[in-house]
């Protein structure tokens, strides 16, 4: 089997009997690219992930797996391996069953069978576990044991649907850590539906955010993260959330924002599009962008009304006039209700919306 | 006495209550009603013909022998062949064996098909399917007969396996269907994605299973399709008349006295299977069944 693995998806349209999923969606996922599809739940991301694994049928549109037209292709024929949420293993077999399935399905030599079963097993350190029963393992165990049910197809293209959804928390960011070592050492593509953004941000090399069935914004981690083209791409990604504060831009030449209890000069903000005066917007911030400064002329004051330690650093709840605005301060700070803060919003880090339909200015 | 001036502590003393009392009445008294006529069948077919003429229907056999059970058995007749029940017993393993193995094979690959592979109209099917199951059989009878003359299978084994069969499949294909609809879906997708075939998911994942629900599906048709008279009676044939219509000719074609004894043995004979299904299964049955809520 060739290891091509760039996927690329041309108009494709998905439909339900009448109800329409998708309408002519395009994606581009190069060679080895880690891709994350991030949306809530509902959003068509699995949906989308079936579709190109071919479980799902598409209506329109062509699905190009590693330079073929695979539209009509059946799933096994596609270059895919696919991990599932629920680890979906087979329960009447035994792990080292499991892991040889598909290969035996495909008349395999056996030999062969043996080296890529030892391989992967080895791999992800389940070499004791293959002749048990997935009943007799624990969840993470059974996720590794899937996972490894996809590294014995060889495949170029990994797509993972929710694997990491019905874990608990400890185990979730210890198999995230071993998916990401595994993708740098295979070099193969994946795509990898989650509706958690931790998981999102620490994987992907792209991550596409996804709500009502369309891409909200494709790119890095880093883009989304710091430059959101929406305002539910700026709620969705980030944990604690973006402060919002609704407000007006003023002034055509040096535009200013203003709202009841703030007074924000923008001159070097870069607009996408420069606002009609006095348009309505909203102006949001991080937590962790906004700076403590006691001593500048130009300082917003703000009230602490509680205050949350995290371990790593400290949340801080305060009142900027009546809008509430979350500040993230290091873990030493030591801070009561009602200490007044001086602060500022650095423009660089400030992010303006459109309040009418929250696209980014 | 001594719990009037023990401080509460432990587990609470058990005191009878009227409505216990009365619970435990009612119990005994239905258990009565359905042991009832068996034990009188029992004790009649070992009792001699003088014995059952004083008609002391409850009383117990006074000097107990099996000679009504291999009279029976052995001799009894229907018509005017006197081979006993056992060619009737025969018939009804030679009907049920491939019936029962047919019917759950057919029943269980369709509600495979239609819970996992989704074929167009498949909502539509399995509700005609269904609806079908509430009308009285008898209407389909004649119809039948005529098709099977012409082709050839009426009279016939294989011709009441395919009777059994149609007539299993309502059932068989809802309890599989359902059995199947519960497990996840993606269990499904994952074999297709490793490249297994519609008979290879079958076979290798779903049939295996379903062995619990397989239980209950033997059960089910064991007993109905042993019992069953009309069937048999209609579309076996004269050579291949199952138990229970050999029974029937027993009971109804008497010359001379009445063979009490005879007859209840025969009855008892052809009750065996079911009843021992019942009861090596009984355990089974009630697992299959709870096996469907929790998952497999």
């Amino acid at each position: 089997m060739d290891r091509q693995g760039n996927v690329s998806l041309r108009g494709v349209a998905v439909a339900y009997g009448p109800v329409r999923v998708f309408d002519r969606l395009d994606l581009e996922v190069a060679q080895s690219e880690f891709l994350v599809l991030l949306g809530p739940s509902g959003c068509g991301k699995s949906t989308l992930l079936n579709a190109i694994a071919g479980l799902t049928e598409i209506d329109d549109g062509e699905i190009w797996i590693g330079g073929r037209n695979v539209t009509w292709h059946e799933p096994k024929d596609r270059g895919i391996a696919m991990v599932f949420q629920s680890y979906a293993l087979y329960p009447r077999m035994n792990v080292r069953a499991n892991l040889s399935f598909g290969l035996r399905v495909a008349r395999t030599p056996r030999a062969e069978i043996e080296r890529r079963v030892r391989v992967a097993a080895e791999m992800l350190q389940i070499g004791d576990l293959l002749d048990r029963r997935p009943a007799e393992l624990s969840g993470g165990q059974r996720q590794r044991v899937a996972i490894g049910r996809a590294l014995v197809r060889d495949a170029g293209v990994f797509l993972f649907d929710e694997p990491l959804s019905n874990l608990d928390a400890q185990l979730r960011s210890e198999l995230r850590v071993e998916i990401k070592r595994l993708h740098q050492r295979l070099g193969a593509t994946m795509i990898y539906v989650t509706h958690d953004q931790i998981e999102a941000l620490t994987l992907a090399d792209r991550i596409a955010v996804m709500k009502d069935r369309t891409f909200q914004q494709i790119g890095t981690p880093q883009e989304i993260y710091l430059r959101p083209v929406n305002r539910f791409v700026a709620t969705f990604v980030g944990s604690p959330a973006m402060n919002f504060v609704p407000g007006r831009i003023e002034g055509a030449g040096a535009p200013v924002f203003r709202s009841a209890s703030l007074r924000l000069p923008v001159p070097g903000y870069k607009f996408a599009h420069a606002p009609a005066d006095g348009a309505p917007v909203e102006l949001g911030i991080r937590p962790e962008h906004i700076i403590l400064a006691p001593d500048a002329s130009d300082a917003q004051e703000v009230s602490v009304e509680m205050s949350e330690p995290m371990g790593s650093d400290l949340l801080a709840w305060t009142r900027l006039g009546d809008l509430p605005l979350s500040i993230r301060l290091p873990a030493e700070t030591m801070l009561t209700p009602g200490d007044r803060l001086r602060i500022l919003l650095p423009e660089n880090r400030l992010n303006l919306f459109d309040a009418t339909n929250g696209a980014r200015l | 006495m001594s719990a009037a001036i023990r401080e509460p502590r432990g587990r609470r003393p058990w005191k009878p209550t009227p409505a216990r009392l009365g619970l435990y009445a009612f119990l005994l008294i239905s258990a009565l009603f359905f042991l009832m006529p068996l034990y009188v069948m029992v004790v009649t077919s070992l009792k001699g013909m003088p014995e059952i003429r004083q008609a002391h229907l409850l009383n117990l056999p006074a000097a107990p022998s099996f000679a009504a059970w291999s009279k029976a058995w052995f001799a009894a007749c229907t018509g005017l062949s006197c081979n006993g029940i056992r060619v009737g017993f025969i018939n009804s393993l030679r009907i049920m064996v491939p019936s029962v193995i047919v019917s759950i094979l057919v029943g269980a690959i369709t509600g495979y098909a239609l819970s996992f592979w989704r074929p167009r109209g498949a909502v539509l099917l399995f509700g005609v399917l269904i609806a079908v199951a509430f009308i009285p059989y008898q209407v389909f009878i004649y119809p039948l007969v005529r098709i099977f003359s012409y082709l050839g299978i009426n009279n016939s084994v294989p011709g009441i396996v395919v009777i059994h069969t149609i007539f299993g499949l309502p059932t068989m294909t809802l309890i599989f269907r359902n059995h199947f609809a519960a497990l996840p879906e993606e269990l499904f997708k994952a074999a297709r994605v490793d490249g297994a075939g519609f008979w290879r998911i079958f076979g290798a994942i779903m049939l295996p299973m379903a062995l619990p629900i397989i239980v209950v599906a033997v059960i089910l048709q064991v007993t109905g399709i042993w019992n069953d008279f009309i069937f048999g009676l209609v579309f076996a044939g004269r050579e291949n008349l199952p138990m229970t219509v050999q029974l029937n000719n027993i009971v109804n074609s008497t010359q001379g006295e009445r063979e009490y004894n005879v007859e209840m043995a025969a009855t008892l004979l052809t009750a065996t299977v079911p009843l021992v299904v019942y009861f090596i299964s009984g355990r089974w049955f009630v697992r299959g069944i709870a096996a469907g809520a929790v998952k497999g």
